[in-house]
């Protein structure tokens, strides 16, 4: 089922026209899109200071005063929700930018460059070897636990992913016959890197890109759970599951909000990433 | 076959080169003096030096990779800063709940995404197709730990079906820590499922379309064993594929899980050993961890032969 | 279903030769979303005991789709919508096809009727050996050791003239070349004695040398088991080899069914002349002088049949085209007995 993308002047049309056709990716799109717009302008959206205590409010059931409770200092949950979400979602998009940008110029010049490749390839191979949380909690044991390492560390984890997806598709892309041409013009390899390359591989990138995000918020969350992420003074929705669980069975509300909110982010980063796949392979048949 | 399996064995022996490798830089980019972070803040700066020494600190690099190498060819992973015994048996010692951890958990994820893959693609496009789709995707988002307490909180405070935490004491029989395993295995295992159901369902879509299938329909055949005897057998290759690699993602998850259950298995010695920096610890789990996923994938790669009879020609 | 008024339908065949297959008013659509594409749509054939019928026609004409239909192996979004497809059993009993359940359809299919395909590289299991595939087929429908269906299947590779049978039951089919693959795929078909084979295209994807081998073996084994053929092709050259009747099929229907030699000798509708003018032929393209004539193809192409035009499907690149072409889909009429056209002019062709 082919796909046509309206003319410039019509975007906005063609773009909801797809979104018509895939609910899925709409729907992922519309929640995602709410989480990032209730988390950015968290200033707008809180009904009180998540910060403020309140002995006489403490552990108070969802309800209409308060729509997620209050924790264990009177502090309204759904306030520090949705400032926790700024943290916990900067997290995951720093580190899936780190990735990315290491992780495309790494594949590229293992695609590229044939002698490179012999090591980067092994490396990528044995990155891949670490499971993703151990390789982190190392990572950040060397280097101290702070927002900064988490972001790295779990960058450096999901590098190699990204890596081998660049590398793999350069590997094609390089042997196309208008890559040959360009060479054989004489244009210098980092404008055909540039240029050629790397613009075919944008949908790629971006659909597994998606994924590192969602991948990474959930490595956070577990991170921050241990106890070797973020400060527990910063909260994230690892710290407020983990504040949380000394209360399990008296106020669940502080655990499970969090954790819902962890779910959906990571949800309707997954739909939007299958959604653009789908979208952009034009090999695959929706029907049939 | 021969080359087949030559070429995999030494493509598994320069990644595990490259791992130990991987392993020395983190250990070694931490910053402070690990002598310093052994001894504690009462050392005498002499204390320190000879420490240092003892422990070959003030070799060049390339020096202390080459003894490193070597005690790991050796088998010997140092000794435990502050469990006062080698590595090794700290490692082993712990292995065994998270064996079954592990084992458990691939086992109910396998027995949950298999048939539910082979199902949803048959049906393609049906309600239970879409449905199961879904599901897999919400359970794929669901952080572990949190799993791990709700379940706790439902099946083990407020029902009592199951302990709470912990694995048993040292009289108990393995049955009664089976018991302690299963709503670890649980949490584990519903995670897991979900990549594992992608896979299945991706890999016979794919297989259904083939050319051979028409063929057993023509001859006769009934649906059911033409799904289990001609389609799955032939999915079955990318799906060992994932499996291997949920592996590793059940290591991972294994830490998180042990810590919240109170399991004492190795990823509880991880995180309390990164907690106290007690770097031999984490140099050895890294290694035996990595290792491990290493040759667990070269078995996958072997069981390609004996499924596969166009690898071994 | 059919005009009332036009001339009888599938002309009855000589009463000395007994029928294996008739198919009447055969229609299978396809719904693919809300669009529905009818790719057979009321097609009449007759299968002649001991004889092959070629059924010929371009990509698209539904030739594959019929076979598929007397099968019943038709993808999910398929349906047959309309028709009957009698079928005379081993037993004498006779059976509608297209009604018979899922049972009696699993006992015919290999047992009773067997299908090759045209894509002998990918049409067997990878995962199993030769023999395995064929033991297997015999085991489904007979109840037999397996060392006797074994020895059963290395006479049916002797049969297809494979050489070293015995080892051959023990290959992968990655091991063997196309023309191997589908001497196997006829063994296989052939395993439990079937009244009826279906050839879909089996030489197409083959090398001409092979083609011309393949199309012996069956021609030699027909004669040996006296068993009836249904041979989809698109390539007239081989439908002049071994058919005894033809049938040609243009956008879902049959336009002309006749004994072979009537066929090319005096065909009684545009199409058909039409396709037998495309062949080249070196004495014909020539004029006097010795150069060389223009080949004559057929202009235009095939309507989609998501979209069938109000009457004649052909109307628009025939060269005979009238008003009531266009108006009403000519019937099936019978010119002489065992020959039939589906042409409003067909004196004129």
């Amino acid at each position: 089922m082919a796909v046509s993308v309206a003319a410039r002047s019509t975007r906005t049309a063609g773009i909801a026209k797809i979104l018509r056709e895939r609910k899925p990716l709409a729907l992922g799109a519309a929640l995602l899109l709410i989480i990032v717009v209730l988390c950015v302008f968290a200033p707008l959206f809180a009904p009180y200071d998540p910060n403020k205590l309140s002995i006489a409010n403490r552990l108070i059931a969802p309800g209409a005063d308060h729509l997620f409770g209050t924790d264990e200092f009177g502090r309204d949950v759904f306030a520090r929700a949705i400032y926790a979400g700024r943290t916990s979602l900067m997290i995951g998009a720093a580190a899936t930018i780190f990735a990315s940008v290491i992780g495309i110029a790494l594949g590229l010049v293992a695609g590229f460059f044939r002698r490179t490749d012999v090591v980067i390839a092994r490396v990528i191979d044995a990155m891949m070897a670490f499971p993703d949380i151990l390789l982190a909690i190392a990572l950040v044991a060397a280097l101290g636990p702070s927002a900064a390492t988490v972001i790295v560390a779990l960058g450096i984890v999901y590098t190699p992913r990204l890596a081998r997806i660049v590398r793999a598709s350069t590997f094609v892309i390089r042997e196309l016959p208008y890559v040959e041409a360009a060479r054989a013009l004489g244009v210098p390899t980092w404008r055909i890197l540039y240029r050629h390359v790397l613009r075919n591989l944008l949908s790629v990138i971006m659909v597994q890109a998606t994924f590192i995000f969602a991948y990474a918020m959930l490595a956070e969350a577990s991170l921050t759970f241990l106890g070797v992420g973020v400060s527990p003074d910063i909260p994230t929705w690892g710290t407020m599951i983990s504040a949380g669980r000394q209360y399990v069975g008296q106020a669940d509300w502080m655990t499970v909000f969090p954790g819902l909110a962890i779910i959906l982010s990571v949800m309707s980063l997954q739909l939007v990433g299958d959604g653009l796949r789908d979208l952009l392979d034009p090999r695959l048949r929706k029907d049939l | 076959m021969a080359s087949y399996v030559l070429k995999r064995f030494t493509g598994m022996i320069v990644v595990l080169f490259v791992v130990a490798t991987i392993v020395f830089v983190i250990v070694r980019i931490a910053p402070g003096d690990p002598a310093a972070v052994m001894l504690g803040p009462d050392a005498t700066p002499s204390d320190i030096a000879a420490l240092r020494d003892r422990l070959g600190l003030n070799q060049p690099l390339l020096v202390q990779f080459g003894v490193y190498l070597g005690q790991i060819l050796t088998g010997d992973l140092g000794d435990s800063i502050f469990l006062n015994m080698p590595v090794l048996t700290a490692l082993g010692q712990r292995a065994e709940p998270t064996f079954f951890l592990t084992l458990f958990s691939i086992l109910i994820a396998t027995v949950i995404a298999l048939p539910i893959g082979i199902l949803s693609a048959y049906h393609r496009g049906s309600l239970f197709d879409q449905a199961s789709t879904t599901l897999a995707m919400f359970a794929a988002s669901v952080p572990s730990f949190w799993l791990a307490l709700i379940l706790i909180q439902v099946f083990a405070v407020r029902l009592g079906w199951f302990p709470v935490a912990g694995y048993g004491g040292p009289d108990t029989t393995l049955l009664e820590r089976l018991h302690h395993l299963v709503l670890p295995a649980v949490t584990l295992g519903v995670v897991s499922s979900a990549l594992i159901l992608r896979f299945t369902r991706a890999s016979m879509l794919d297989v259904l379309d083939d050319d051979y299938i028409r063929t057993a329909r023509s001859k006769g055949m009934a649906e059911t064993p033409v799904i289990l005897k001609h389609a799955f057998k032939n999915a079955l290759i990318p799906i060992l594929t994932v499996i291997g690699i949920t592996a590793a993602l059940l290591i991972s998850g294994a830490i998180v899980t042990e810590t919240v259950f109170g399991l004492p298995g190795v990823g509880n010695l991880v995180v309390s050993a990164v907690m106290r920096r007690d770097y031999p610890v984490i140099q050895g789990a890294l290694l035996v961890v990595a290792a491990l996923y290493v040759l667990i994938n070269f078995a996958i790669d072997m069981l390609y032969l004996v499924i596969d009879p166009r690898v071994r020609f | 279903m059919t005009q009332m008024n036009a001339e009888p339908m599938n002309p009855v065949p000589a009463s000395s030769d007994a029928v294996t297959l008739k198919v009447t008013g055969l229609r299978t659509h396809f719904r693919i979303g809300s669009t529905i594409a009818k790719a057979v749509d009321d097609v009449d054939l007759t299968v002649r005991q001991g004889k092959t019928l070629a059924v010929v026609g371009e990509s698209g004409s539904g030739k594959s789709v019929t076979s598929l239909s007397i099968m019943r192996l038709l993808a999910p979004s398929a349906r047959i919508i309309d028709g009957t497809m009698t079928f005379k059993r081993r037993d004498g009993s006779v059976v509608d096809l297209a009604r018979a359940n899922n049972r009696v359809m699993r006992k015919i299919r290999g047992g009773e009727i067997a299908m090759i395909f045209q894509e002998p590289m990918t049409s067997l299991n990878p995962l199993y050996t030769v023999g395995d595939q064929i033991i297997e087929m015999i085991r489904l429908h007979e109840t037999i050791s397996r060392a006797d269906a074994r020895s059963r299947a290395r006479r049916m590779l002797e049969l297809v003239e494979i050489a070293s049978p015995e080892q051959r039951l023990d290959d992968y089919p990655h091991s063997m070349s196309g023309g191997m693959r589908q001497r196997v795929m006829i063994a296989l078909a052939l395993a439990c004695d079937p009244f009826l084979l279906i050839a879909d295209e089996p030489t197409t994807a083959l090398d001409v040398t092979i083609q011309a081998q393949i199309l012996e073996l069956l021609r030699r084994l027909q004669h040996e088991m006296g068993m009836s053929i249904l041979f989809v092709t698109h390539n007239l050259g081989v439908v002049a080899e071994i058919a005894d009747d033809v049938a040609v099929m243009y956008a879902g229907k049959v336009v002309e069914q006749a004994p072979v030699r009537s066929l090319f000798k005096m065909p009684r509708h545009p199409y058909t002349k039409g396709l037998i003018a495309c062949i080249p032929d070196p004495a014909r393209d020539r004029d006097e002088t010795g150069r060389r004539r223009p080949l004559s193809p057929i202009p235009g192409s095939v309507p989609s049949v998501t979209n069938l035009p109000r009457g004649c499907a052909y109307a628009d690149r025939c060269p005979l085209t009238v008003d009531k072409c266009r108006v009403e889909s000519p019937p099936l009429i019978a010119v002489e007995t065992l020959h039939s056209t589906r042409c409003w002019r067909h004196e004129d062709v």
